[in-house]
């Protein structure tokens, strides 16, 4: 695979690698246990021993963000996992088959891409109520379809060309064909359209938290604390410019890497 | 290229003008800082009924309405009746019959007079005296009402009640209106308009009876959220708002902060009827194990008034004290409580608190109490965050919920208001608190006549829910009314209202 | 296209009868008895069949009513109203602000490229495309709100008040929505002004002595410009649904704060219509993009 812009996707893998290094330790080890309370603590400014300060229960806020970083990670990557293998499957199966199965499908697709997913993901969470496994869930579902449309195009474009004809004259089966012989072909096309999903899906769930409807709390998470720290915006700005800062960075990287890979702009 | 463009967007500006209609304006009226005119913030929108008589869901709703609709008789800063819309009243020996002298002059701010005929209406309407179904649950004693002369009216009972003039508190409308027509009463402000989800204004009723209301013209501005209300004030563009908590007025500390109670009972609110606090041994393990001295200082910065029981210190007599630290906070009794009801650190006692999402000071608490649970390495409770709308039908209709953290409020001064829910059979006993003594000391309490004795008998009743662990007490919120400088006159009150007859602005 | 507002409209139907909570226990509150809720239920036709309703709500909403709200006593219209000018100005607002800066911005990209400000913009455009409007929108309010005190936050003015001054207000919460976009649509005009510069018509343009810019703005706008044009139409969807976190951050009364609060209350009716409007829009953008898109290129026929 050749890396177009070769300096987006180095700058990219180096920030997306940095936050990663942080969330992993982050699973570990943090400075400060991310929930304990101290009354005695409350609304530090940045110091030596809380680098950046404390939040209204006498939390520490790094520890929070790196806890809260890596709970939005792990939504993002499970929800791209979800719409990804649902994706894959319904695309396949319907760019190799075609016909009304394809037309019906197709049709379901249009009305659901139709509505902007926050949007969706907000009735979703009403009908299923909140908490981290229900937006992997709802926005998972959500992802479904730009995926299945993707997979679908480069299905029904592979289908005709010589090597699956080939293929078939050597007696392999629709399945075998389908998944062995033209997935491996289209990982390239979809690569770009992951990083650029996953970042949909930070951008939702932290909408979503944002809105007081995605993580419950006490659990960290970067939309939630934006929420609280807006409240605190007079006297204590690092809280949200922190929090903001590590919802970017997480954005960026992916956004710097698909941009490697060749992928269009973060449209979806 | 450009045309198209243009042309583009007019399509769309068409389209948008079509699909919005033009319609009523979405915004409070400008506040242009009049002297006159004051802007108060309020957290929520009111009900979709104004009608007095329907108490409503929202206590926010009966706030606003304190200023527009006024009873017989109406509570004062102080939690004393004094005489509204009557000008005496008089009570014979067994309780059960109140007699009402009207006040001369009272008028309603469609500018008729009051008559006794308004009152016999009203009273009958609240008490579904025709219907049969009280629209005022508190008035479902009532056995008729009736005009003696052109000035009397005599309320019946059909059993002694030493506390019923509080209830004499309901609204009084004209003869015969609904006010899901219009609406009007006798108080010092009348009702001007409304908008949903943006703003109700109110304006002084220049024929009002009594004092005349020191501003022209009030509008309630919904600001839900709790940020924006704090940026409004700093902004100058709200005058007053209350309700905020202790980090909010923190945030505002350059202006002037009022400092009183919220006049609720803050509770972990347990599901007795079933496992795992159908155990008393459970229920009083979590009493040993929250500190709620340390749940106050944690979720509100220190401010609150720690409780034992159901009832808050405005009550005065009620308010039985030596409650509150009736659990001294004491991990280890925690933990030898719930290692003799089974539970041990590798199988913890797990359980969800339901909280409303909306309302940040139980959010915040239930932060702290799962925190401060486990912290004893035995407890493991969930925060379950849910909206207004499913937290009444699941929690408090269907009862079905572990443990819940709310406030319950009074709607009126009289100790029923807060203790009648616990009787066994109670409609709203949605904890399913289930005790013989309880309800033999209520019983008790309500048809005595002797105030020491009813007095006596309902500080049994809260005795029984502390010693019987019936929920986790915590506190009485800090109530945080945060005005401009130039406002003053804003009043507490022992209930939930909001007075805005006192406020006005200055220089 | 009506199929699909159709198919939407049926889903979100559904959609409300499986959510828990239910609107009548709202509206009793602590009145609830089981005989007073069934008896609002059948008072407010609930307990009909629910394809029978949805029949109903969609006989009465193509002729234009479009139902009472059950919690504010008034039609849906008139609940709608005023929100939706919000709404609608806040978006289109943001729509045109993403058009006012990226097209002259990917055209002075394209023009001089490699210069100074290319260079300055492709390195800071992720960055730009990377932040959440919600989070710009909590920036602009602390810098421009409580530092600078240029607008005062939680402050929003009626459009009848003070027409400008209701703009004003609006201008703080559009550029949140419209930054992240019109970085996107500027390096996708960008590269596609780039793209067309090394096709064989513009290397004929050149040698009949045309200058850069000339040979951009005769030649390569018309060419360029078509995939932006469908973008650009396409994001008016993602701006009205990002203009629902960002009147949240602004406290702005709109159809955002209706949304959520009517999903609260259990008010469907509301719900019901936000979704159908916010859907045709979507549906409609997408439209108009094929008709513009093909308007600008004939050969390009619809399918």
């Amino acid at each position: 695979m050749k890396l177009r812009h070769n300096k987006n996707f180095t700058a990219g893998a180096v920030i997306t690698g940095l936050m990663l290094a942080v969330i992993l330790v982050g699973m570990v080890w943090t400075p400060y246990d991310p929930n304990a309370m101290n009354g005695r603590a409350k609304m530090l400014a940045p110091c030596l021993t809380h680098p950046l300060g404390t939040d209204n229960f006498g939390r520490d806020i790094l520890s929070r963000v790196v806890e809260g970083a890596g709970a939005t990670f792990l939504i993002a990557a499970a929800t791209v996992a979800i719409g990804l293998f649902a994706g894959l499957v319904i695309g396949g199966v319907t760019g190799w088959y075609g016909g009304w199965l394809d037309e019906i499908v197709m049709r379901f697709n249009d009305a659901v891409t139709a509505f902007p997913s926050i949007l969706l993901a907000l009735v979703l969470i009403a009908l299923f109520g909140s908490g981290k496994y229900k937006i992997i869930i709802a926005l998972g579902v959500l992802f479904v379809p730009s995926f299945a449309r993707i997979v679908r195009a480069e299905v029904a474009r592979q289908k005709s060309l010589d090597y699956v004809a080939s293929a078939r004259l050597m007696g392999a089966g629709d399945m075998r064909i389908l998944f062995l012989h033209i997935l491996p072909n289209i990982v390239p096309v979809l690569l770009p359209s992951v990083a650029i999903g996953f970042n949909n899906a930070v951008l939702a769930e932290a909408s979503m938290s944002y809105l007081g409807v995605g993580v419950r709390p006490p659990d960290a998470s970067l939309g939630r604390m934006l929420n609280e720290a807006q409240g605190y915006l007079l006297s204590a700005p690092w809280y949200a410019l922190s929090t903001g800062a590590a919802i970017i960075l997480l954005i960026l990287g992916f956004g710097l890497l698909s941009e490697g890979l060749g992928g269009e702009n973060g449209a979806a | 290229m450009t045309k198209r463009i243009l042309t583009l967007a007019l399509a769309v500006v068409m389209t948008a003008a079509l699909l919005t209609g033009g319609g009523q304006s979405a915004f409070a009226a400008e506040n242009d800082g009049s002297a006159e005119e004051i802007t108060v913030g309020i957290a929520s929108d009111l009900d979709s009924s104004l009608d007095p008589h329907v108490s409503s869901s929202l206590a926010g709703t009966r706030e606003v309405l304190f200023n527009i609709y006024e009873g017989l008789l109406k509570p004062d800063t102080q939690g004393n009746l004094v005489p509204a819309v009557a000008e005496s009243y008089s009570v014979n020996d067994t309780a059960d019959e109140y007699t009402f002298t009207l006040r001369e002059g009272v008028r309603f701010h469609d500018g008729s007079e009051v008559t006794v005929g308004d009152v016999v209406y009203s009273l009958s309407r609240a008490a579904g005296l025709e219907t049969g179904e009280p629209l005022v649950a508190t008035l479902a004693g009532v056995a008729s009402v009736e005009a003696v002369d052109d000035s009397t009216v005599v309320v019946t009972l059909s059993a002694s009640d030493a506390e019923f003039a509080a209830y004499m508190t309901a609204a009084i409308i004209p003869d015969g209106s609904d006010p899901a027509d219009g609406i009007i009463g006798t108080g010092p402000f009348k009702y001007v308009s409304r908008s949903p989800q943006e703003n109700v204004v109110i304006e002084r009723f220049d024929d009002y009876w009594g004092e005349p209301a020191r501003c022209a013209k009030v509008t309630f501005r919904i600001i839900e959220d709790g940020q924006a209300m704090v940026m409004s004030l700093h902004s100058g563009a709200i005058d007053l708002a209350a309700h905020l908590d202790a980090s909010q007025a923190a945030e505002l500390s350059e202006l002037n902060v009022l400092e009183g109670s919220m006049n609720l009972v803050q509770a972990l609110y347990l599901n007795n009827a079933r496992p795992p606090f159908d155990d008393v041994r459970v229920r009083q393990a979590l009493c040993y194990a929250i500190d709620k001295h340390m749940v106050i200082d944690l979720a509100c910065d220190g401010h609150g008034t720690a409780l034992g029981s159901s009832m808050y210190p405005a009550f005065g007599r009620f308010f039985d004290e030596d409650l509150t630290d009736c659990y001294e906070p004491d991990v280890e009794k925690a933990v030898e409580l719930l290692t003799e009801a089974g539970y041990s650190a590798a199988d913890p006692l797990r359980f969800t608190i339901a909280v409303v999402e909306a309302y940040t000071p139980h959010v915040n608490t239930a932060q702290a109490v799962v925190e401060l649970l486990r912290q004893t390495g035995m407890v493991e409770a969930e925060i379950l965050p849910m909206e207004n709308a499913t937290w009444y039908s699941e929690a408090y209709q269907g009862r079905d919920f572990d443990a819940t953290i709310t406030g319950m409020d009074a709607s009126t001064l009289t100790a029923s208001a807060l203790l009648a829910r616990f009787v066994s059979d109670n409609a709203k006993n949605f904890i399913g608190f289930d005790s013989a003594d309880y309800d033999a000391a209520y019983a008790a309490a309500v048809s005595a006549t002797d105030t020491d004795e009813q007095t006596e008998k309902f500080k049994e009743c809260e005795r029984i829910l502390t010693e019987n662990a019936a929920n986790v007490y915590i506190q009485d919120l800090a109530d945080f009314v945060v005005t401009q400088t130039d406002i003053e006159g804003y009043a507490f009150y022992p209930l939930y209202v909001m007075d805005m007859s006192t406020v006005c602005r200055v220089g | 296209m009506a199929v699909t507002l159709l198919l939407i409209s049926l889903l979100a139907f559904l959609a409300f009868q499986l959510i828990p909570g239910d609107p009548v226990t709202k509206l009793l509150g602590s009145d609830y008895t089981p005989e007073r809720a069934e008896a609002l239920r059948e008072e407010m036709g609930l307990n009909r069949n629910v394809l029978v309703r949805y029949w109903d709500w969609l006989s009465g909403f193509v002729t234009g009513d479009m139902g009472d709200s059950y919690n504010y006593g008034m039609s849906v219209r008139q609940v709608m109203a005023g929100k939706g000018v919000v709404t609608a100005a806040l978006s289109l607002m943001a729509w045109l602000l993403v058009i006012a800066i990226s097209i002259p911005l990917g055209i002075t990209l394209a023009r001089w490229q490699g210069g100074r400000l290319d260079r300055v913009f492709v390195a800071m455009n992720q960055v730009f495309m990377a932040i959440p409007p919600f989070f710009l929108g909590i920036l602009f309010t602390y810098v421009f709100g409580l530092v600078l005190k240029l607008f005062v936050p939680g402050g929003a003015v009626s459009p009848r008040d003070d027409f400008w001054g209701f703009l004003g207000y609006l201008a703080f919460p559009a550029l949140a929505i419209a930054i992240p976009k019109a970085a996107m649509v500027t390096k996708l005009l960008r590269s596609s002004i780039l793209n067309q510069m090394g096709q064989d018509y513009v290397r004929t343009a050149y040698s009949r002595g045309n200058s850069r810019w000339s040979v951009i703005r005769g030649h390569v706008l018309r060419n360029a410009i078509l995939p932006v044009v469908t973008f650009v139409a396409m994001t008016l969807a993602d701006i009205v649904a990002g203009s629902i976190v960002v009147e949240q951050v602004f406290a702005l009364p709109g159809l955002g704060r209706l949304l959520l609060a009517s999903i609260g209350n259990r008010d469907y009716p509301v719900v019901q219509c936000i979704v159908v409007i916010i859907a045709f829009i979507v549906v409609f953008m997408n439209y108009l993009a094929d008709v513009v898109t093909q308007y600008i290129d004939p050969r390009i026929r619809l399918g």
